[in-house]
């Protein structure tokens, strides 16, 4: 439907490729911030949840310590007969319900001199209070190698036990608090005995495993060898530890997490739980047992929302760039649409035809403002190209009647050569060449009686329509006074007065006109401003000298000199207007007189035709391409050697 | 690893006609099963030295596998653990089998208990002496003044006799069978058998980088551990029941160093019966560990045999720490199976 280059099609590429890549990082960056800010608000959220299961635990265990530490303390400061002893231990377990049981353990011989061993421990049994003798109870190994009592004693300090199973009591989770206490003999402490104090853990981790994060999130519960005291995995319970899980999945991250566990550190970490899962946790110290807290939240359930609502928001874009390309290709179609009508229109204009409708716009945008300036032009180039129809018309009608005038001047001079088959004493050769359609320059020969030939060459100033009109008038009159007057002076005085007393235009011309007698081979002439012609005869080629003489028009009563030369057989009269010596060559260089005389010594003789031809070619040549700027004619005459001619010719005479 | 038992048993049956032999042998073995569905099986009691875990792997393996009731045997493991003492139950005659100590085992022998011995599975000690870097404890002597974790009884004849040895005074601090006194800093160094209480310090949160370890018998005591023992009494009674039950107890360990995840999970079972707490990983070094330590360490040694060398060292180091006044004979003392069957 749209073409791969269209406007349409790009438009819609590039508005749904950049919105969509806007819209994509606007996306990115919400969920990223989303995430980081969840991740924040985590932080604290998880920490406060550690830190109040840790001081739910610390409460416990404190309490339990200050209890075990108050009877350590009542044993240092007196002295207790057995029966108080009892008395002490039994309103111990029976006044701290947390406490689960508790032994008063002596060091060997430090009850008595006579027994080695003794500690009476109290707990509880079917809601009771129960006594036990650990120094019995304990078969194969005697109560001071067990942990609860070695422990505190080598390091002289309370300690929590690692938790354990007691059988004994229903296979609960126990851990014990041991104090050492102390005798003073000379000043000199020395350790009697352990109290301890036994709680259940299980209602602590229960409650620790009761706490539910999210869906499937926890808290745990470990000790401080890493050993699992509360955690989802019921089966790790006791028997893996943090180190033995990261073994098994050869997860040196989580050993050194576990490390840091350990070692009462706390830190919010992203990493995979136990459980396999990426979670977040926040772990914490239970500082006085050294165990460590730890709450975990699975990733994908915390960003379980922001998961949602990037979906529902990339939905949402997606529809609204759906939107946005139909919009776009709806409006860029209402742009296109009138113009591809205006693309049709301007074919048909490219094509020529100028009256073809535009299409009709209504808005007032760019399109509106482009067709209307259509409108415009087409109009504009109606009124054209009509201009341009009567111009040409009118110029080709002044093409043809110049074409015409041209025909009827060049009609006008004597064109058909030998122009006088009966007269062989002379050759006779003339030519003109107008610089425009028609000239100012004119040659001329006529007989005017049976052995004259009057022959001559002129110039009117100026060129063109008016030089060639004056050119008419100039030759009509030079031949009817010519044929009238028959001398060269008294011709030239004659026509000089009639075109001077009508001469508003100012316009002149040149004359060299001349009278040959065929029968002798004189010439009678006369110059009227006109170049010098030249004489070609056995010495060569070289310039007539002649007196000068004013040109026809300007002033009246102006008088001319008739003078003689006669030509011998052979010798030729070379006749030229100043188009000839003025020919301009492409740089502006003159033809000059000279170098007319060196061409004509060089062409050949035998026909006066090939003679004019050749400096003709030559004239061209000189122009190289140069556009000719005046009127070029020559006239040549020539007096021939044949006798016979003569004499036939003084027989016609 | 089962080639290389093939070699040695092999070797031990050096003559001209091994394939012969070896075709008799595996006769012999097949034939046995058939045997046993006709002739009623024989009633053999086996105490282990401590309670079910992987230490013990090869005899757990055997019994839940079969192999013992394929050699005809019906046997009954013992509980064990504290307050059972293996060379108690010999010369009660509560058990007809124990795994004793090599040390434990002379002792009684130099005190007239005819006990013998009918296997040496550990060929190498695996006892250790493990401090904290800390400590600074490198060496035997840095422990001069030091409070060192030993065991009540017989396990601590090494270290002691080293002790003495190196002219050097411990603080000895009875240790329990927790690591706890030891990683709460209640002792410098403690007592470690290599393929249990390491792992469990590792396990608690401690890099192997964070120990100094001291194997014993890198100090001229490798005073072998774990040896199948009976009494003098129950070999003359029924050899063979002797050479089925070591044999068995053989093929149990080969079985299940070939397949120890199934010998995990037999171990782990007899734990849970055991109530007792199971970690796989901790059950699988163990094993592992054990493998190690079972492995043949001399050319003259082979899998689950005692070398006379091994031995005199052991009966000359005890000698002359003046822990017994002699010991018998290798020959005495060490009971071939192999001699039996042939």
């Amino acid at each position: 439907m749209l073409k791969k280059n269209s406007i349409v099609t790009k438009l819609v590429l590039v508005i749904a490729l950049f919105s969509s890549v806007i819209f994509a990082v606007t996306l990115g960056y919400n969920y990223f911030r989303s995430r980081v800010m969840l991740q924040d608000e985590l932080e604290s959220n998880a920490r406060n949840l550690a830190m109040s299961l840790v001081n739910r635990v610390e409460t416990q265990l404190t309490a339990v310590a200050k209890v075990t530490e108050g009877v350590a303390g009542a044993l240092e400061t007196s002295k207790y007969t057995e029966p108080q002893l009892h008395s002490l231990l039994r309103a111990t377990v029976e006044n701290n319900p947390e406490i689960y049981g508790s032994a008063i353990a002596f060091e060997p011989y430090a009850f008595s001199a006579q027994s080695r061993l003794y500690a009476p421990y109290y707990y509880r049994e079917n809601g009771k209070i129960a006594l036990s003798r650990l120094e019995k109870s304990y078969q194969f190994v005697p109560y001071l190698y067990w942990d609860w009592y070695q422990i505190p004693r080598e390091l002289g300090k309370l300690e929590w036990s690692e938790p354990y199973f007691d059988e004994g009591a229903g296979n609960i989770l126990m851990s014990t608090c041991s104090v050492p206490f102390y005798e003073e003999i000379n000043g000199d402490k020395q350790l009697k005995g352990i109290v301890s104090a036994d709680i259940s853990l299980d209602a602590l981790t229960e409650y620790i495993s009761s706490v539910k994060i999210l869906k499937t999130g926890y808290a745990a519960l470990l000790s401080r060898n890493g050993m699992i005291l509360a955690h989802p995995m019921k089966g790790s319970i006791m028997n893996e530890t943090f180190f033995s899980i990261a073994e098994a999945r050869q997860d040196a991250y989580l050993r050194e997490l576990g490390k840091k566990m350990i070692r009462g550190e706390s830190g919010f970490v992203h990493y995979t739980s136990l459980v396999g899962v990426r979670s977040w946790m926040y772990y914490a110290p239970i500082a006085s047992a050294g165990w460590t807290l730890a709450v975990v939240f699975p990733e994908a359930e915390l960003l379980e929302n922001v998961g949602k609502l990037s979906m529902t928001m990339a939905a949402m874009g997606f529809t609204g760039i759906l939107l946005l390309t139909l919009a776009v290709i709806y409006i860029a179609k209402t742009i296109i649409k009138p113009l591809q009508l205006l693309t049709v229109a301007t074919d048909e204009i490219a094509s020529g035809n100028f009256d073809v409708d535009l299409p009709i716009v209504h808005s007032n945008d760019e399109v509106g403002v482009l067709t209307h300036d259509f409108q415009v032009m087409q109009e504009s180039l109606k009124e054209y190209i009509k201009n341009l129809t009567e111009t040409t018309a009118a110029k080709e009608r002044i093409q043809s009647e110049l074409k015409m005038a041209t025909n009827i001047q060049a009609s006008l001079l004597p064109r058909l050569f030998p122009p006088f088959p009966n007269h062989p004493e002379f050759d006779i050769y003339a030519s003109m060449v107008p610089a425009k359609e028609v000239g100012g320059d004119f040659y001329d020969f006529f007989f005017i009686d049976d052995k004259n030939l009057c022959f001559l060459i002129a110039d009117v100033s100026d060129k063109g329509v008016p030089a060639a009109l004056y050119m008419m008038v100039a030759k009509t009159l030079l031949k009817t006074e010519g044929q009238r007057l028959g001398e060269p002076d008294k011709i030239l005085f004659s026509v000089n007065n009639i075109l001077a007393s009508d001469n508003e235009s100012c316009m002149f011309t040149t004359v060299f006109c001349a009278i040959l007698d065929v029968t002798t081979g004189e010439v009678r002439f006369a110059n009227a401003g006109h170049n010098p012609p030249l004489i070609i005869d056995s010495q060569g080629v070289r310039y007539l000298s002649l007196k000068p003489g004013l040109m026809l028009g300007p002033i009246m009563e102006t008088v001319y000199e008739t003078e003689r030369v006669t030509l011998k057989p052979g010798d030729t009269l070379f006749l030229y207007t100043d188009g000839v010596t003025e020919a301009r060559s492409r740089k502006d260089d003159l033809y000059g007189e000279s170098q007319l005389r060196e061409a004509l010594q060089l062409a050949p003789k035998e026909e006066l035709s090939d003679m004019i031809h050749c400096i003709s070619e030559a004239l061209v040549r000189h122009a190289g391409g140069a556009p000719q700027s005046d009127d070029i004619t020559m006239l040549a005459i020539r007096m021939t050697k044949d006798n016979a001619s003569m004499n036939h010719a003084g027989k016609g005479g | 690893m089962s080639k290389m038992w093939h070699k040695n048993r092999l070797q031990r049956k050096k003559s001209s006609i091994i394939a012969v032999m070896s075709v008799l042998f595996m006769a012999c073995v097949l034939a046995r099963p058939v045997g046993a569905a006709e002739v009623p099986l024989k009633n053999a009691s086996f105490m282990p030295l401590w309670g079910s875990q992987a230490q013990f792997a090869g005899y757990y393996v055997a019994l839940d596998k079969g192999i013992y009731a394929r050699h005809g045997i019906d046997l009954k493991i013992l509980k064990a653990g504290p307050g059972h003492t293996p060379t108690q139950a010999l010369e009660e005659g509560a058990a007809d089998f124990a795994v004793v100590w090599l040390t434990t085992a002379l002792l009684h022998r130099a005190a007239g208990k005819e006990l013998v011995n009918l296997a040496q599975i550990i060929q190498r000690s695996a006892l250790m002496l493990v401090s904290k870097k800390t400590a600074g404890i490198k060496t035997i002597a840095d422990m001069d003044g030091k409070k060192v974790g030993l065991w009540e009884g017989d396990v601590s004849i090494s270290p002691r006799t080293l002790f003495a040895n190196h002219r050097i005074k411990v603080r000895e601090v009875r240790q329990s069978h927790t690591v706890n006194l030891f990683l709460r800093g209640g002792i410098d160094v403690t007592s470690a058998m290599w393929f249990n209480e390491y792992h469990t310090i590792l396990d608690s949160g401690i890099d192997p980088e964070e120990l100094n370890v001291i194997f014993l018998r890198d100090w001229g005591m490798n005073f072998i551990e774990d040896g199948i023992y009976a009494m003098e009494k129950t070999l003359r009674n029924d050899p063979a029941l002797a050479a089925a039950f070591v044999n068995a107890s053989l093929e149990g360990w080969r079985y299940a160093f070939e397949h120890p995840d199934e010998a995990l999970d037999i171990v782990i079972k007899y734990m849970r019966e055991d109530h007792l707490p199971a970690n796989r990983m901790h059950q699988k070094w163990m094993l592992d560990r054990m493998r190690d330590l079972m492995m043949p360490v001399n050319p003259q040694g082979s899998f689950g045999s005692l070398t006379e060398q091994d031995y005199e060292a052991v009966g000359r180091a005890m000698q002359r720490n003046g822990l017994i006044e002699s010991y018998p004979d290798y020959s005495t003392f060490s009971w071939k199976p192999d001699a039996q069957e042939k």
